[in-house]
Order: structure tokens, then sequence, then C-alpha cells
């Protein structure tokens, strides 16, 4: 059904969100509990600078990326001598620019979590002889998960159609930054694909679609037995 | 063993003051709604740090603001039973009463799971979630789940306010054998003059 060329597509994609989401995981909920749980002044700042890609015109943030992690760029620097990541021109450029993109939904999906946990519930703990950690692990992340599971699946969805910032970040690489989204708009550009454009575009709306249910059945599995709490 | 308390809190524009000291049994802290009854038991519990005084239950210091003492909630050995019971909605009954019995320093445990189910007659509800139970039953549970942390004293705010009568009656007779019983010093807040007429050793207006 799929050509091979389709599904390096796919399979790229599917890397590429996957790697962005997990990367982008610990700073997302660093900041989420931040953001939710502490409060100290340039609060307003740090949530702003959160959710500046998702009002910046993605070819903006694009650039931004390229002043800062190109070859001369600073940070682009220190990754590529310290840790050996190079990002230009890379499928690990395309998932920086999907991390960046997706950072603000995740955050404000799991700081709404973490400040629907009853604090109350982690006081009770703790007079029971619970530690902070303790309570952490048994009382706040369990019942915070679902929405953290929620953050990464819509991170996830996001990522998944990334395209401004990536194209301009990292360009338009067959087999390296040609994602999804990029491949649909280079058939685009080629008279007579409308085949192609159909079927990678049938692939996106399956993706995203399949993302959101798996999203669904996550909550509400975890979900389970859990109702608001009792008297 | 009992409660040795001299605590102050400004909170907002109010100042929150209580000094009392009871005997073994039950010292009821009674007043009308917002009197700060709960502050108070908050303090002792050490979920609300004071501005000054001191906190002692038998010969132990929980909290002493000349001497620089302010053992964490975690350390304090309170069985806090709370006005909204506060079931851990995501663990089941058992997994809640054993909260605290799995924290607790296995030579200072003196109930286990089954002497706390038989003493509130919850056998049946061990794997129900909380969220199924009714006021009453959730409250028991509450109850329980207290006495298995190994507690040195009970806190209790209100535990009958949320129950109807009958369910009250029933709940009152535990609390009783609490008192009678198993000898523990009570802390106990109510705005309900009949209820801690009837419970109280120790009465200590607050207002």
């Amino acid at each position: 059904m799929l050509s091979a060329e389709e599904w390096d597509i796919l399979l790229l994609s599917m890397k590429v969100s996957g790697v962005a989401v997990l990367a982008c995981l610990p700073l997302a909920f660093g900041l989420a509990w931040l953001l939710a749980r502490v409060r100290f002044p340039g609060r307003i700042l740090i949530d702003a600078l959160v959710h500046l890609p998702l009002v910046l015109p993605p070819v903006v943030t694009g650039w931004l990326l390229l002043l800062a992690f190109g070859n001369t760029g600073p940070a682009g620097r220190w990754f590529e001598d310290v840790l050996g990541i190079s990002f230009m021109f890379r499928w690990t450029g395309a998932a920086l620019a999907a991390a960046v993109m997706a950072l603000p939904l995740m955050v404000r999906a799991m700081r709404l979590s973490i400040e629907a946990v009853d604090r109350r519930l982690e006081a009770a703990a703790e007079t029971l002889g619970a530690s902070r950690t303790h309570v952490f692990a048994t009382i706040t992340l369990p019942l915070a998960l679902p929405g953290l599971l929620a953050g990464m699946v819509l991170g996830f969805a996001r990522s998944l159609g990334e395209f401004g910032a990536t194209i301009t970040f990292v360009s338009n690489i067959p087999g390296e930054t040609r994602t999804l989204p990029i491949a649909i708009y280079s058939a685009l550009q080629v008279p007579g694909s409308d085949n192609v454009v159909t079927r990678l575009a049938l692939i996106s709306v399956a993706l995203s679609l399949g993302a959101l249910l798996a999203s669904e059945v996550l909550v509400r599995r975890s979900g389970q037995g859990r109702g608001r709490h009792v008297l | 063993m009992s409660f040795d308390v001299c605590v102050t809190r400004q909170l907002g524009d109010r100042v929150i003051a209580a000094e009392f000291a009871g005997e073994a049994g039950l010292t009821a802290l009674f007043g009308p709604s917002g009197a700060g009854k709960s502050s108070v038991l908050n303090m002792v519990a050490g979920l609300l740090r004071p501005d000054a005084g001191h906190i002692m239950v038998g010969d132990v210091t929980l909290y002493s603001s000349a001497d620089g003492i302010d053992r964490p909630a975690r350390a304090r050995r309170a069985g806090y039973v709370f006005q909204d019971g506060r079931l851990f909605p995501h663990k089941r009954v058992r997994d809640n009463l054993l909260y605290g019995w799995n924290l607790a320093n296995p030579a200072e445990r003196w109930m286990d799971l089954d002497e706390a189910v038989r003493f509130l007659g919850i056998g049946h509800l061990l794997n129900r979630w909380p969220h199924t139970l009714s006021g009453g039953e959730a409250q028991r549970v509450a109850i329980g789940r207290a006495l298995l942390s190994a507690p040195r004293f009970l806190l209790m705010d209100e535990p009958l306010a949320s129950l109807d009568r009958a369910r009250r009656e029933d709940i009152m007779a535990v609390i009783v054998r609490l008192r009678d019983e198993l000898k523990l010093p009570i802390l106990y807040v109510s705005h309900d003059r009949e209820e801690v007429e009837q419970l109280a050793t120790t009465i200590v207006p607050l207002d």
C-alpha cells in the first residue's frame, strides 16, 4: 500500500516526534512543577517564555534556533563539542525544533494536572509518616499521571505536525529532515503527484487520530477506580 | 499522657491563639465555626507552623519556639482524622489502611490490619475503592488508617460533621471505645455542644 519511500517518511516522523517528546519530558515536567507549585519573582516571565513558541511565527522560532544551535551558534557548539550531537541538516535538528514547539502544550497539560492534585491529600500522607519524596512518588505522581500522559500525547501529535520551524532550521532533506508535513509540501510542488499527497495526508490524519484515541484510553485506564475524592 | 499546648499564629488579619493542658482522655476544642479550631489541630499535626509557643504531647516536645524545636509532620506520630476523610482516591481501602502502617517503625506499631478491621468492622470493604464508600464507611476507614500508622495520639477534626444521624451514633461509639479501650490521648474539634459533652474529658472553649 505504501511505497518504501513513504514508509521511510512515516518512520522518520515517528522517530523525530518520539525523541522530541522524550527529550522534552524532563524539562517540561520541571517547568510545569515550577509554575504550579513554586512562587518566585519572575514567574510570569518564565510562563511567557514557555508559551512563546505557541504565538511566535514558526519561521522566527526556526531562525532563532538557527542562531543558537547552528554550527556557529553558542548552544550548537556546546552540543557538538561536549556531547557530539550536531543539529544542522540532521534529524536531531528536526527533533529539537519539534521539541521546542511541543514544549508549551506539554507544560500546559502537565501544569494543570499538577495543580489539580488535592494538596490536602499530600498533607494527609505527611501526617501518616511520609517524607516529601514518598508523598511525591505515592500520591502526587499517580494522581497527576493521566494529565502527564495526555501532555506527552499532545506533544507527540504537535511534533508530528511541525513544519515551519523545522524547514527554516534544518531545511528539507530526504531521509533526514523530510517529515510528513514537509514531504506533503514537497509533493505539492511536483505536478501530478496528487496520489502521493492524498496518501501522506491520510497517514497524517490516521496518526493524529490514533494519538488522540491513545491518550483517551490511557487517561481512562489510569483513572480506573478513581473518582473525586470522597467525603 | 496528655496535651500541653500554647500557640499563637497570625492568619491574615486574624490571630489564632490557644492555650490548654488536657488530662488524659479526650480533650475537646469547642467553639463556633471560624474560631480557628482546625488551625490549632493543624499546628499540633505539624501542618501549620505557629508564630510562637510550645506543643507537647506527654513528655515529647513537638514544637517549641523558645528551644527552636519544630518536628516535621511526618515525625510527630499524630493519627489525624480529617473532617473530609481524605482517603487516597487511587488506592483501594486495604492500601489506604496500610499506607501509614508500612511507613511506621515496626517496633512502634501497636495494631495490625486484622485488629483494626475487627475493631472498626470494615472487613467487607477492603477491596473497595474509596469513591464507592458511604460517608460512615469512609470515616471508619479514615480512623483505621490513622490508628494503623502507629500514632501516639489522635487528632479528630469534626469527624461526625458530614454524617447523618444514624451514622453519627455509630462513629461516636467507635470514638468512645478509642478513648476508653485504647487509652489514646485524643484532641477533638467540634462546634456541636451535645457531641462535646458526650465525648469530652476536658472541654476547651475557643472563640
